[in-house]
């Protein structure tokens, strides 16, 4: 959705790393989906070819 | 890059997904594969006779002697020493192998073929008698009494119920027996008594004399619930092949393990194999026995976690969590879980019913298992490491390395 | 001195979590040293200089938790180590207990809230690309937390997202609003009718305050992180943001908070302001607008806010230098203060702001501001907003420094911040000027607190408590500044408060 809808509808939000963030938007009464983020296996370089893989 | 990921592996999750294997002859390996020659064929990835661990030496004895170019298992060990076996994995030849996975020139096989996709895949049954069975490494008389019994008895009875029947199908059976608790990799037992149903009727038909009717219903039905896991491999395998080679994929053609490495194949990067060190199988052991005398995760058999089955459908089965010490249902549907976060899809044909009907997560997408860190897990017979039996059953957790290997490789092979 | 260390293979635990449980190491008694960490190769750096490496350590790999422990005994590193296993396992136990099992990926979790519609990531920099490029991809709008990330990442990401009119708001984003739920650290402000687009967590966070304060509240806070407005970036999200502001139907007046843009990029942002049909108040902390600069510019975060409250109301404004002249004139009836100014700051902008308050009124006399959330203070520590006791303690030595007179703080309270920072700030302070009075010194502390009543850390409770502490507390970050200076430069009553003291 483009940014005008955005600002239009109510937030549903997906988290992504530190947990603080989810609990915080819990507390404030908004939905939010944590997710149990870990770093991809291998050296950090991986992160490069895993995002040109992956496709549209 | 030129061809889509993300096309390719729609394809690939489509072929695993509409396979329909069906079990179609017997034939022996050197009529099936070309086998010839002082040749034989084990699990896992290539190895060489010097590194090979004891059920697999074992195995290897037993073949030797089977075919004829050993008259001893002292023999047999001085001609693979001295280089003159060829050995080359069952995967090289589309076969699978349980466990040492052995196969010889004169090895009956059952032959699976799948007209959807026009594959076919090859293995062995269940041979000796308990605590003398090639695949655990035994090699003694009993063992070869029962390849022998095998090959001349029981394989031509189902030759001839083939042959007056025809095909049989192994999908819808499957689909059966998932529903039944099955999770057709330690838990066979439904798909065992449905295979016993079907042949039943047709072997009476076509086996005399009576003693060995009586033999081979013995055979097929007698305390083994695992019976059907031949049947179960060959079908997997029968759809995995559809992807080999298959261009621009990241999903996982192969899953093996050869007791010493763990390796894989990706679809679209065809023959090339990346390997890491087996694991130690966690599980429960029989009375008498424990890890310091396991072998490690052994066997071919991990095609059925390639064909979204085994420990990939963990949650369809209640009654493998307690074969393999699974903490509780909820550990296994947790487990399905993670298995959905790094397939491509779900197997309609398989259909999960605790989870509503969600069908098993199917094609092993190695982007996805570097992205989250989590691999396939891998529900399995524990070996003894010196001895001829099986130990106890568990759950294998293969590396992670050949993974990333195998992404860094497709990289390279498809540049941007 | 033993030391001891435990493996847990394939645990992650995120870096708030660790750092959390290495601070709970460090105060358990007898204890010197702790460290909670992933088995990465920077890390195992890390421990071996702390000298806390063992052999066990040296088998953790990157998806493996760390805990060591370097303590007066053996019996109390085994302690230790025990408790910090054991609430390791609460933590996991207390999850499991909910029932709720937990994505681990992105589609994971749109296969629970199809629906979604921004992704909150904060993930270390290495991997804000690749997460952040995923949620755009499948059209979700991204909050992006993570810092660290290469400038060249963010031109992609916001490249990416400006063409979809998606926001991109960061790298390096730590508030936003979006639709009256705050993201990151954010103060609890009404909704209302000022938009916002910023570059500076903290600055938001000081404007949206000041703005509850003034009986407002926020219609939109669009963070941008720190380089929008770089040459590279070019300010694809502030354009983006205005855009957006200007056809939002609940936006009256809209505030930008940001550093001086680079100087390519000042025409895009200009022209983008005037294409804004509503008034927009421009707070480019250390730039000076030029004339017929399309906009309000004001000098300072408060100015911000007064001059969009005026503008939502209809009212004329001009800025003014202190709220309540006669209070501020009655607290320094009596006061002088001799040496240099040290600030000591939490927030980047509103110590970056109190420089530029300060450095034109000053003269000759030092100042020095510290940013105590800079990468400097942060590495392997919690931010100053999370974990205060770097600064308390620096606050306590500022009670030795012969040199300082005056000591500046900012005070950052809202969600995800420390639940109730003052008392033990307050403690810090009294314990300065106690040891400054000792040596026969005055110590004047001067502060200002960016929060709101319905904060999670009450306002009022906080400020009383520095207040307590013998704290002159200004309404804004500006105020405090100027209150140290007259502190120190009697002669300037007559400029800023319009006459003597």
């Amino acid at each position: 959705m483009s940014v005008e809808t955005l600002l239009a509808r109510p937030l549903r939000m997906i988290n992504l790393g530190l947990e603080v963030f989810a609990r915080e938007m819990e507390a404030a009464g908004a939905e939010v989906v944590h997710v149990d983020w870990r770093p991809p296996a291998g050296s950090p370089d991986m992160a490069a070819l895993l995002a040109r893989l992956e496709d549209e | 890059m030129a061809v889509s990921v993300a096309a390719a592996n729609r394809e690939a999750l489509d072929r695993l997904c509409r396979a329909r294997p069906a079990w179609t002859a017997m034939r022996s390996a050197r009529e099936a594969l070309g086998l010839t020659g002082q040749s034989l064929l084990h699990a896992g990835p290539p190895i060489a006779w010097e590194r090979m661990c004891g059920p697999m030496r074992g195995a290897v004895k037993a073949a030797a002697q089977f075919e004829g170019w050993a008259r001893t298992a002292e023999d047999a060990e001085r001609l693979a020493a001295a280089g003159e076996i060829a050995f080359a994995p069952c995967h090289s030849r589309g076969a699978v192998g349980p466990m040492a996975g052995v196969i010889s020139p004169g090895t009956p096989l059952l032959v699976v073929e799948d007209a959807v996709n026009k594959t076919a895949a090859f293995t062995f049954m269940a041979d000796g008698p308990w605590g003398h069975q090639l695949r655990f490494g035994a090699h003694g008389p009993e063992t070869l009494q029962g390849l022998a019994w095998v090959r001349d008895v029981a394989a031509p009875a189902f030759q001839a119920v083939l042959e007056r029947e025809g095909p049989i199908d192994l999908a819808s059976l499957m689909a059966q027996a998932l529903a039944m608790g099955d999770e057709m990799h330690m838990r066979n037992a439904a798909a065992t008594g449905l295979l016993a149903r079907r042949l039943a009727a047709p072997l009476a038909g076509v086996v005399s004399p009576r003693e060995d009717l009586e033999a081979i219903l013995r055979f097929v039905t007698r305390d083994n619930d695992q019976f059907f896991l031949a049947w179960s491999m060959a079908a997997a395998k029968a759809a995995a092949r559809s992807i080999d080679g298959l261009e621009g994929s990241t999903i996982v053609a192969t899953m093996a393990r050869n007791g010493v490495e763990f390796g894989i194949r990706v679809a679209g990067l065809g023959d090339r194999w990346f390997t890491g060190p087996a694991s130690v199988v966690e599980g429960l052991y029989f009375p008498g026995s424990g890890p310091a005398d396991a072998n490690l995760d052994t066997g071919d058999s991990a095609i059925m976690e390639t064909w979204g089955l085994g420990g990939m459908a963990m949650a369809a089965s209640p009654a493998v969590q307690k074969i393999v010490g699974a903490k509780s249902f909820a550990d296994a549907v947790a487990t399905t879980r993670d298995m959905a976060e790094i397939c491509a899809g779900a197997n309609p044909l398989f259909p999960i019913a605790p989870l509503n009907g969600a069908g098993t997560p199917t094609g092993i997408d190695v982007r996805k298992v570097v992205r989250t860190g989590i691999v396939p897990k891998i529900n399995t017979a524990i070996a003894h490491a010196r001895a001829p039996r099986m130990i106890g059953a568990g759950i294998a957790t293969p590396p992670v390395e050949p993974f990333v290997a195998a992404l860094t490789a497709f990289g390279e092979a498809y540049p941007g | 001195m033993p030391t001891r260390a435990l493996v847990r293979r394939s645990f992650y635990q995120d870096s708030m979590v660790l750092m959390q449980a290495a601070a709970e190491l460090r105060a358990l008694p007898g204890v010197r040293e702790a460290a909670a960490l992933m088995g990465t190769p920077a890390n195992h750096e890390v421990l071996a200089a702390a000298g806390l490496a063992t052999p066990e350590t040296k088998t953790a790999t990157a998806s493996d938790l760390l805990l060591a422990v370097d303590a007066d005994t053996e019996a109390a590193a085994e302690a230790a180590l025990a408790a910090g296993a054991r609430r390791l396992d609460e933590r996991t136990q207390a999850r499991e207990a909910t029932g709720r099992v937990l994505p681990r990926t992105l589609d994971g979790a749109l296969r629970q809230i199809p629906d979604a519609n921004l992704a909150l990531i904060s993930v270390p920099g290495a991997y804000a690309k690749l997460e952040a490029m995923s949620a755009l991809r499948r059209g979700l709008h991204v909050f992006l937390f993570s810092d660290n990330v290469p400038i060249a990442d963010e031109v992609e990401l916001k490249r990416f997202a400006a063409r979809q009119r998606l926001l991109c708001m960061g790298p390096d984003c730590g508030t936003a609003y979006v639709g009256g739920v705050g993201l990151g650290f954010a103060n609890v402000v009404p909704r209302g009718r000022v938009g916002c687009v910023a570059a500076s967590g903290t600055g938001l966070q000081a404007v949206a305050s000041r703005l509850a304060a003034l009986g407002e509240g926020i219609s939109h806070g669009i963070g941008v992180g720190g380089r929008d407005l770089s040459a590279e970036v070019g300010g694809a999200m502030t354009t983006l943001a205005l855009e957006a502001l200007g056809a939002d139907a609940a936006t009256e007046a809209v505030v930008v908070v940001s550093k001086p843009p680079a100087p390519g990029v000042l025409a895009a942002l200009e022209a983008a302001i005037a294409a804004v049909r509503k008034p927009v108040v421009v707070c480019c902390l250390g730039a000076t607008p030029r004339a017929g600069a399309p906009g309000t510019w004001v000098t300072t975060l408060d100015d911000a806010a007064g001059a969009a409250a005026a503008a939502v109301r209809g009212e004329s404004w001009a800025p003014r230098l202190f709220g309540d002249p006669a209070a501020v004139r009655a607290r320094l009836a009596g006061l002088q203060a001799r040496g240099s100014v040290l600030g000591l700051y939490t927030g980047g902008t509103l110590a970056h702001e109190a420089h530029l308050v300060l450095a034109p009124l000053l003269g000759a006399i030092p100042h020095r501001i510290v940013d105590l959330g800079d990468d400097e203070y942060t590495r392997g520590r919690l931010h100053p907003m999370i974990d205060p006791s770097l600064r308390e303690s620096m606050v306590r030595e500022a009670g030795d420094a012969r040199d300082v007179g005056v000591l500046l703080l900012d005070l950052v309270l809202g969600r995800a911040a420390h639940t109730d920072p003052a008392p033990s700030l307050a403690a810090a302070i009294r314990a300065a000027r106690a040891r400054a009075t000792k040596a026969g010194r005055a110590l004047l502390v001067v502060a200002s607190v960016v929060g709101t009543a319905q904060d999670p850390q009450p306002l009022a409770a906080q400020v009383a408590a520095l207040e307590g502490a013998g704290t002159v507390v200004l309404p804004s970050n500006a105020e405090a500044a100027r209150f140290a200076a007259l502190a120190l430069v009697p002669d300037l009553a007559a400029r800023l408060l319009g006459g003597a003291r």
